[in-house]
């Protein structure tokens, strides 16, 4: 996915000889390349907040045109199963955060511990959302021409379906996408190349995350708390 | 001595013609997997070279049907895929990458002063990514084509057959490389320009590219998600757009234009960065106004992401709406304003040389105006409800894209061209080939706004009688244009058979990418680049001690 090559600077071969080999040629400092990284990766968070930001307008029009549609719907939703995954990512976040401070300080045990309970997180959040989706697909509630569920006091529920899919969708892509740079950069810690002095790709990876779980703290009332 | 102007400042380091980056290294992969932004340029000067290819031919096709009001060469099915795939290969193929991914990606970080941009690799899979979108488009217009024209407009674009998810996929993963482009150039403006070059020192090129750099980041994910929304109508009919299912059609109109108006910028902003390089270079004089013009590059930005609704007066906007953005849209005649009084007034009392880059900046100038005022008609409501989908809609905005961003495009690969090949083409066939475009461009596209203000709607296969004589003038014109682009292409074509003999600074420019030897070595400059003087810092003492640097008396066309 695109966002793990966006997590760009890792260290490539030196062209010059007698440079640090996690400062790439382009850059006269590391402050300076740690400034580029991070204003890239801000930057890139804003495209993704733009991308979300359209289904979230698309959902509040259809809601607004199909309130009580959206209602009867939400029923459907296991609130449990996604108040679950909120807790689940939001210690998550946490453990990301608690990942960036140790690799900034050295400790790569931490790092390495901490970037496993991170990933372990989120697979814990797909595990709940395949028997979330599961649920669904059993009981026909799906996008769109496919929605089948029957005994509908209300029509046009399948517009729900459809935005609750493409949305939760779109995040579950997401959070795959994280969990593959988490472990190319968990792979990178374990070989212990961050220091105090290197660590962007960690730091990237994170503020990654954290836009991850920030949009799931999002969906998780417009999609399971409507009234 | 016609070149005096081209004595490199730095002749103590001897060129060695050989040692430069298009062929240290050499061999197809160094080239397929080079982080070097200049080959990355290069690569992608290629690729939108080919497109704008196929897209011109569809545009010669779409005029020869257009020759007599019935039936002239092909169907009105095969017409309606003629005209919207020319639309979408020129938008999303050709003018949306053109300047900023193959002429920015080459001259940015070299005006700078920087060795490459800030993601390297990066920009290599922005690269890639536009091969595989382009690759998809090609599928789509083979496997099917699309009839919806470029804007995909529902309910039709959700009902109809063809090939229109995969060309909206396509359109989707181009955007991606657009964004990886913006993300790049506003990180490397930020961090690596040289020492001492602060932002009132950048050369203007920078501001715009700045500009649109930070339009792509943010208008192109909507576009995005609107692409994939279409996709989903049509792949599960998930009842957004579509009304049957209680969905709003106009919604996917406002999602569209959201991205599509600044779009818009994206193609024209870059334009105008050309055109502040080459008319300080070629009046020899410095910009007047370098802050009017670059705020005013970051102000149509801006501005552009608050007009989207005028394409929509007729569309079931609400009344109140209309007015706003119809009151929007003329603020954005402001800041063009600005920039083109400020263009006339470098030039106003400059030592003007006519080579073809001047050539093509004064065609700008005047195309330019003509397609920013038709643009006033048009964001004028009551005079819009009359000419809303009519040829006057296609001749503003040609004389925008194709006369502003295009010429700005050709203009601006003739002034780099020594610098990207190292070889001079031969001036007098560049200033031939720039007249007949700028005659075939006037007679294909003035007639359409006669055409239009008279009622021809647009897209229409076949037409009233009484069009035929405007029509074909029109389609006369359009051979002009396509013989002069040819020329353009043999010329500069021709001359990469030559040996290298560009200088180093051929125009006489200011800015740091005429330093070094033509073409740069991989690292960019043989020395560190400090900012010793602006960017058109044409005062006498400053210049070079040279004599006759300063002569408006250079003789034409004496590169030969």
């Amino acid at each position: 996915m695109s966002e793990s090559a966006l997590t760009a600077p890792a260290p490539r071969a030196p062209e010059h000889s007698g440079h640090d080999s996690t400062l790439q040629h382009h850059f006269a400092t590391h402050e300076q390349q740690f400034d580029a990284s991070k204003i890239g990766m801000w930057l890139f968070l804003g495209t993704e907040i733009l991308l979300f930001g359209g289904l979230f307008v698309g959902y509040g029009l259809m809601q607004a045109a199909h309130s009580e549609a959206f209602v009867a719907a939400h029923h459907h939703l296991d609130k449990r199963l996604g108040f679950l995954n909120t807790v689940v990512l939001l210690v998550s976040s946490w453990t990301m955060v608690m990942a960036v401070h140790s690799a900034s300080k050295d400790r790569r045990k931490a790092t390495v511990r901490y970037l496993i309970a991170t990933l372990a997180c989120a697979a814990i959040f797909l595990c709940v959302k395949y028997f979330e989706y599961g649920h669904k697909f059993h009981e026909g509630l799906l996008p769109g021409m496919y929605y089948s569920h029957k005994g509908d006091a209300v029509p046009n529920q399948f517009i729900f379906f459809s935005f609750y899919f493409m949305m939760t969708g779109l995040h579950a892509l997401h959070i795959l996408g994280g969990m593959v740079a988490m472990s190319w950069v968990l792979r990178k810690a374990v070989r212990g190349e961050f220091s105090s002095t290197w660590y962007t790709p960690v730091d990237l990876v994170g503020l990654y995350w954290h836009l991850v779980d920030l949009i799931w703290i999002y969906l998780f009332p417009l999609l399971y708390l409507i009234s | 001595m016609a070149d005096v102007l081209a004595v490199p400042l730095h002749a103590t380091h001897k060129h060695d013609a050989s040692d430069n980056y298009l062929t240290n290294p050499r061999g197809l992969k160094s080239w397929l997997t080079t982080v070097d932004h200049k080959r990355i340029g290069i690569m992608y000067l290629w690729a939108i070279l080919a497109a704008f290819l196929i897209g011109g031919v569809f545009a010669l096709l779409v005029r020869i049907e257009l020759l007599t009001p019935k039936t002239t060469i092909m169907s009105a099915e095969t017409y309606n895929k003629m005209f919207s795939l020319h639309g979408a290969v020129m938008v999303f193929l050709f003018i949306i990458p053109s300047i900023p991914a193959a002429l920015g990606n080459f001259a940015l970080p070299l005006m700078l002063g920087a060795k490459d941009v800030a993601f390297p690799r990066l920009n290599l899979l922005s690269y890639y990514i536009y091969v595989v979108g382009a690759i998809l488009g090609i599928t789509a217009m083979v496997g099917g084509g699309i009839d919806t024209g470029w804007t995909f407009y529902t309910p039709y674009s959700s009902t109809t057959g063809g090939a229109v998810s995969l060309m909206t996929f396509a359109a989707f993963v181009l955007g991606f490389s657009s964004i990886f482009t913006g993300i790049n150039f506003i990180a490397t403006i930020h961090k690596l320009r040289a020492p001492g070059m602060t932002w009132y020192q950048m050369p203007l090129f920078c501001w715009s590219m700045y500009a649109t750099a930070v339009i792509q980041v943010l208008a192109t994910p909507v576009l995005g998600i609107t692409l994939l929304l279409l996709i989903m109508e049509r792949t599960f009919h998930i009842g957004i757009f579509d009304p049957k299912l209680g969905g709003d059609p106009v919604l996917f109109q406002h999602f569209f234009w959201f991205y599509s108006h600044p779009a818009v910028y994206i193609m024209i902003v870059p334009g105008m960065a050309i055109i502040s390089e080459l008319i300080p270079t070629f009046s020899k004089k410095s910009i007047f106004g370098y802050k009017a013009i670059g705020f005013s590059s970051i102000a149509i930005a801006l501005l552009g992401f608050l007009v989207w609704g005028h394409h929509m007066f007729v569309a079931g906007q609400s009344q109140l709406a209309s007015t706003l953005f119809s009151f929007l849209t003329f603020f954005v005649a402001i800041p063009s304003g600005v920039k083109v009084f400020n263009w006339l007034a470098t030039m106003y009392r400059g030592s003007i040389s006519l080579e073809t880059p001047m050539l093509y900046a004064i065609s700008f100038l005047l195309l330019f105006s003509i397609g920013g005022l038709t643009g006033l008609f048009l964001g004028m409501m009551s005079v819009d409800i009359h000419l809303h989908d009519t040829y006057f809609v296609v001749a503003h905005f040609h004389y925008v894209m194709m006369g502003g961003t295009v010429i700005a495009f050709l203009g601006g690969l003739h002034y780099w061209w020594p610098k990207m090949f190292g070889r001079m083409y031969n001036e007098n066939l560049g200033r031939i080939a720039c007249a007949l475009i700028f005659v075939g461009f006037n007679a294909t596209f003035l007639p359409q706004f006669v055409l239009g203000s008279r009622g021809m709607p647009r897209r229409y296969y076949n037409y009233l009688e009484q069009f035929q004589p405007l029509h074909q003038f029109s389609t006369f014109g359009s051979w002009i244009l396509g013989l002069g682009l040819f020329m353009v292409a043999g010329n500069l074509l021709a001359s990469l058979r030559k040996p290298y003999d560009a200088p180093r600074n051929p125009w006489g420019g200011r800015t740091f990418e005429w330093e070094t030897q033509s073409p740069p070595i991989t690292h960019n400059f043989d020395f560190d680049p400090v900012l010793k003087h602006g960017p058109y810092d044409y005062r006498p003492e400053k210049l070079p001690p040279r004599p006759g640097v300063l002569s408006p008396a250079r003789p034409a066309g004496g590169h030969s």
